[in-house]
């Protein structure tokens, strides 16, 4: 059994409350921080540990928060982003959930590191029960003293205000957030400037995923090294796979990265149900490109699948085996990102919705020998062109189903029908 | 200055400067729909797209800042792809119904189709169906399936008039522009979002309809509506009148001036050209006669009229005329009123200011209280009454009810406006010789014995002066109404029958005689005035600032 951090605390009952957390040595490592640690010192470990956005950017954590100018004289704020909505990613919840202090403990390093003495949660909407653990869990810290003026009996001032979302994919992208959560609508910025310089009220901000920050407390309490050994090289420690689909055991497993996809789906998550194989492979969400059986050896870390012509992303694993119809996946995928288009930049608003009609018709039997070739330009005219990464995430898997599954595309066109067992 | 290279071409532009503004500079326009010079940038539509290199991705020249060493490609192979891609994209959910668009002709979706697009739609999907022909002001026409979500109009009224009142609503491909729930778009300024708008989604509902946009041509001109003296193009209907009712004017455009109103005019302005072409024209001379209006050729009225001033001239003197002139005249007609009155008839009692009894909207934007243009150069003349030691209108119009006023000559004025009808008629009735000379039949008109008929502002050449002394030029757009003739016309030809002949063949020389005469003019001249308007003496540092913080 290799090394956990985060869901070793799971299976620990009442894991979310500070006596539970603080029985596990919670807390023990802003104590030392606020003592003997300068801000300087944090990022530079962090940036150590090779700690990437585990949001799924995959943006090397150190170095976005050596961003905040330090002469700046406006606030600073940390954000993060618990608006967890990529399909086949759950991980996040899994966090909030269950290691809910660790997460606390994180955002109280990372606002002493970049001088935020506010920081908000942004929360999915849907996430009902999470928001009111995070409420709840506040509370309590506030009453401990460990979160307000001056927590651990400081002279740091830090306030936690959780935000909830109102049910847009958009507003997980950093400045759709940050606009949300400024009461706008959720409108991805163009940019520079970058949050750091200007973000949540014109402010330099940072925004970091939950698992991130969960992160932050290992790293400083046993050292950069330790966590970066974990995992492999330029991809720190550990993170948390999210696996469902056609898997015996789907769940978040929390593994090295760099562990090869194989290992993940086999040993991990049991396998296929029913013996199965395994027809196709996403590896880090939905809008990660589609991998076929023989691309699974892939170690799993930024790096690995890019090199692949795939990412890593939020490091949601969606297995679908060979009774899957890949025409109907693709329509699926991409009738979520049409929904969730915001709307803003022409090229996703227009290129989603003709793209979800092509394929809605390909799988009604009315499909045209040009279709599939349409389909891949308008992905190719979306990608690269818009404001923010949804177009890209919405054409990706277009661009790779297409060209890895092409002859099921154009048998749906030619006959009308699926020719996948049990379809 | 960083110098950066645009389609081979090198320039050298100030830091700050975006690509598509540089690349202007050199002549190379960029297609544009989301980007206005007058709004922030947000860089949605895409259409902008050109490759810079060593940048992996094609970026947007609105929001793109130059940078030293830059190498910008605007219109090759791969930026003519995106294009084509982006215009593609617009046009999906667009409806193909430019043939009743009014927008058609000056549509920036059509010509960019034109002139980048692909021609065979390769789109068989039925399209996003919204909102059509909804009114969402006094003023505006909402099309929702045209719009292609730009956020012009929704940008103009958050930043320009702050007044918010639309949104764009849902996501996706079902994104529309709305006004916001329970709210109208109803500010003083909604026609500039007609302008703004490149597609045919807000159309304008005084021009719905009317007239096919290349049958109208532009005439440069300034709005007459208030002293602001916003710059606009003149929209007339020069080749088929017949088919708008014998309506000439069919618009009115706010015109790019960035020391008066930048890109914008008032809704008050824009659409108040209506008189222009309304049946109280004053189409000839005419005199009353028993209670009846009868018509005269100019060269009887000419006559009667001159006999008959010289007559009452003769008989009771100078003290027994009075002139109320209007700053609703240009400078010109102004100026040859002036030398009319004091130099050929000698007369004193000139006064031109009516201050009207109901306050003008008013605002810190373009819209000022004074609803003429020309108060100021009026003034500049020398018409006050205290320039001239005469009476003022209100004491004309008390010695015209005393008897002791023979003569009045009044230009334009609806004397309504500022004082009681009674007082009006009771005096009028005094005078044995009313001449009303003006546009428009009012009620004051309705009093005199004469009629004679003056030219709009769209019909005649001349300048007015702002309320902050700059002199601006309107231009002849159509032919004076019937029988009309410019004020300094009428007034130079009853000079020269009352025998003092002015050298004014074209307003021009009006004003060159004037800036010879006047010393707030002194060093104009009518032919360097140019399309932007050039400020009177002793008005030039401290406006330009003050017009600057109008207009900031």
């Amino acid at each position: 059994m290799s090394e956990k951090i985060i869901s070793k605390f799971f299976d620990i009952e009442d894991s979310h409350t500070i006596e539970i957390y603080e029985k596990h040595g919670g807390y023990e490592t802003i104590r030392k921080v606020l003592k003997q640690w300068t801000p300087e010192q944090i990022i530079e470990e962090v940036s150590n540990a090779n700690l990437r956005g585990l949001g799924g950017a995959g943006f090397p954590a150190g170095r976005k928060w050596s961003f905040i100018p330090k002469d700046s004289p406006k606030p600073k704020y940390l954000v993060i982003n618990a608006d967890e909505s990529e399909p086949g990613t759950f991980k996040d919840r899994y966090v909030i959930d269950h290691y809910t202090h660790g997460l606390f403990e994180g955002i109280m390093i990372a606002s002493y590191a970049i001088g935020a003495h506010k920081a908000f949660i942004y929360i999915r909407g849907e996430y009902i029960r999470q928001t009111e653990r995070l409420v709840e869990q506040i509370e309590a810290a506030y009453e401990k003293g460990y979160l307000g003026k001056g927590i651990f009996g400081s002279k740091f001032d830090l306030d936690l205000i959780v935000h909830r979302g109102a049910g847009a994919y958009i507003c997980g992208e950093e400045t759709a957030l940050l606009e949300s959560l400024e009461g706008k609508k959720g409108w991805p910025r163009m940019k520079p400037p970058f949050p750091a310089i200007e973000g949540a009220f014109h402010s330099p901000t940072i925004v970091n995923n939950v698992e991130t920050l969960a992160y932050v407390p290992t790293i400083i309490k046993n050292g950069a090294d330790s966590f970066a050994n974990l995992g492999s090289e330029r991809n720190g420690g550990l993170r948390l796979y999210s696996i469902s689909g056609h898997v015996k055991n789907p769940g978040v497993y929390e593994l090295p990265m760099g562990i090869p996809l194989r290992e993940i789906i086999y040993e991990h998550a049991g396998g296929l149900e029913n013996g199965n194989g395994i027809k196709a492979v996403i590896p880090g969400g939905s809008s990660s490109p589609i991998l076929t059986p023989n691309e699974i050896d892939v170690n799993m870390d930024f790096d690995s699948l890019a090199a692949i012509g795939s990412m890593l992303g939020s490091a949601g694993i969606i297995v679908m085996d060979d009774s899957t119809c890949m025409v109907r996946a693709l329509y699926v995928v991409t009738r979520f990102y049409h929904h969730e288009s915001c709307g803003q930049c022409t090229p996703c608003r227009e290129g989603t919705g003709w793209a979800e009609k092509i394929l809605e018709r390909i799988l009604n039997g009315s499909g045209r020998p040009e279709d599939v070739d349409n389909l891949v330009e308008i992905a190719d005219n979306i990608i690269g062109n818009t404001i923010c990464p949804l177009g890209d995430a919405a054409a990706l898997p277009i661009q790779s189903y297409v060209k890895k599954f092409r002859e099921e595309f154009e048998y749906h066109v030619r006959e009308g029908k699926c020719d996948v067992k049990g379809q | 200055m960083p110098k950066i290279t645009i389609d081979s071409t090198e320039i050298e532009v100030e830091k700050g400067t975006t690509v598509i503004q540089a690349a202007e500079q050199i002549g190379i326009d960029i297609p544009r729909y989301c980007y206005h010079p007058g709004l922030s940038i947000v860089g949605v539509c895409r259409i902008c797209l050109v490759e810079i290199e060593r940048m992996p991705k094609l970026q947007v020249a609105c929001y793109t800042p130059v940078a030293d060493g830059m190498v910008v490609h605007t219109n090759n192979e791969k930026v003519q792809q995106a294009r084509r891609a982006v215009l593609e994209f617009l046009l999906i959910n667009h409806p193909l119904d430019c043939p009743v668009c009014d927008q058609a002709g000056e549509c920036w979706l059509q010509n960019f189709y034109m002139q980048h697009g692909l021609y065979d739609s390769k789109m068989v999907e039925d399209k996003v169906k919204k909102q059509k022909a909804l009114p969402i002001g006094p003023n505006v026409m909402l099309d929702s399936e045209r719009c292609i979500l730009c956020t012009r109009c929704v940008r103009f009224c958050d930043e320009i008039t702050e007044t918010h009142e639309l949104g764009i609503f849902n996501r996706g491909d079902h994104t529309e522009l709305l006004p916001y729930p329970g709210q109208e778009l109803d500010n003083k300024y909604s026609g500039n979002t007609i302008d703004i708008c490149p597609v045919g989604a807000l159309t304008d509902k005084d021009f719905r309809f009317r007239t096919r946009v290349w049958y109208l041509t532009e005439t440069p001109s300034v709005c007459p509506g208030c002293s602001t003296g916003c710059n606009i193009n003149v929209h007339h209907n020069d080749h088929r009148p017949y088919k708008a009712g014998g309506i000439r004017v069919s618009r009115l455009k706010p015109r790019y001036n960035p020391d008066v109103n930048q890109w914008w005019m008032c809704d008050e302005g824009r659409y108040g050209f209506t008189q222009v072409d309304a049946d109280s024209r004053i189409v000839a001379p005419q005199k009353k006669t028993r209670g009846d209006w009868q018509l005269l050729s100019w060269q009887d009225a000419i006559d009667e009229i001159a006999t008959k001033i010289k007559g009452i001239l003769n008989k009771h003197g100078a003290d027994a005329f009075g002139v109320i002139l209007s700053p609703q005249m240009t400078n010109e007609g102004l100026f040859a009123a002036k030398r009319f009155f004091q130099e050929t008839l000698e007369v004193e009692n000139i006064d031109f200011e009516v201050v009207a009894r109901e306050k003008g909207y008013a605002d810190d934007f373009l819209m000022k209280a004074d609803k003429n243009p020309n108060s100021e150069g009026a003034k500049k003349i020398g018409l006050s009454a205290v320039d001239n030691s005469g009476l003022e209108v209100a004491q004309m119009l008390a010695d015209a009810k005393d008897n002791r006023l023979k003569a009045l000559y009044i230009c334009h004025h609806n004397l309504e406006k500022g004082f009681k009808k009674e007082e009006v008629k009771e005096a009028l009735s005094k005078v044995d010789l009313v001449i009303f000379q003006g546009t428009n039949q009012n009620s004051t008109s309705n009093l005199a014995n004469y009629c004679l008929p003056s030219a709009s502002f769209v019909e005649k050449d001349g300048t007015f002066t702002n309320f902050a002394g700059r002199v601006q030029e309107i231009h002849k757009a159509v032919e004076p109404l019937g029988e009309s003739k410019p004020d300094w016309t009428i007034f130079r030809n009853l000079s020269k029958r009352l025998g003092k002949s002015m050298p004014y063949f074209e307003a021009g020389d009006v004003f060159n005689a004037l800036a010879e005469e006047v010393d707030a003019f002194k060093g104009l001249s009518y032919e360097k005035i140019g399309e932007h308007g050039v400020l009177l003496n002793g008005h030039r540092a401290s406006t330009e600032k003050e017009m600057g913080a109008l207009v900031a």
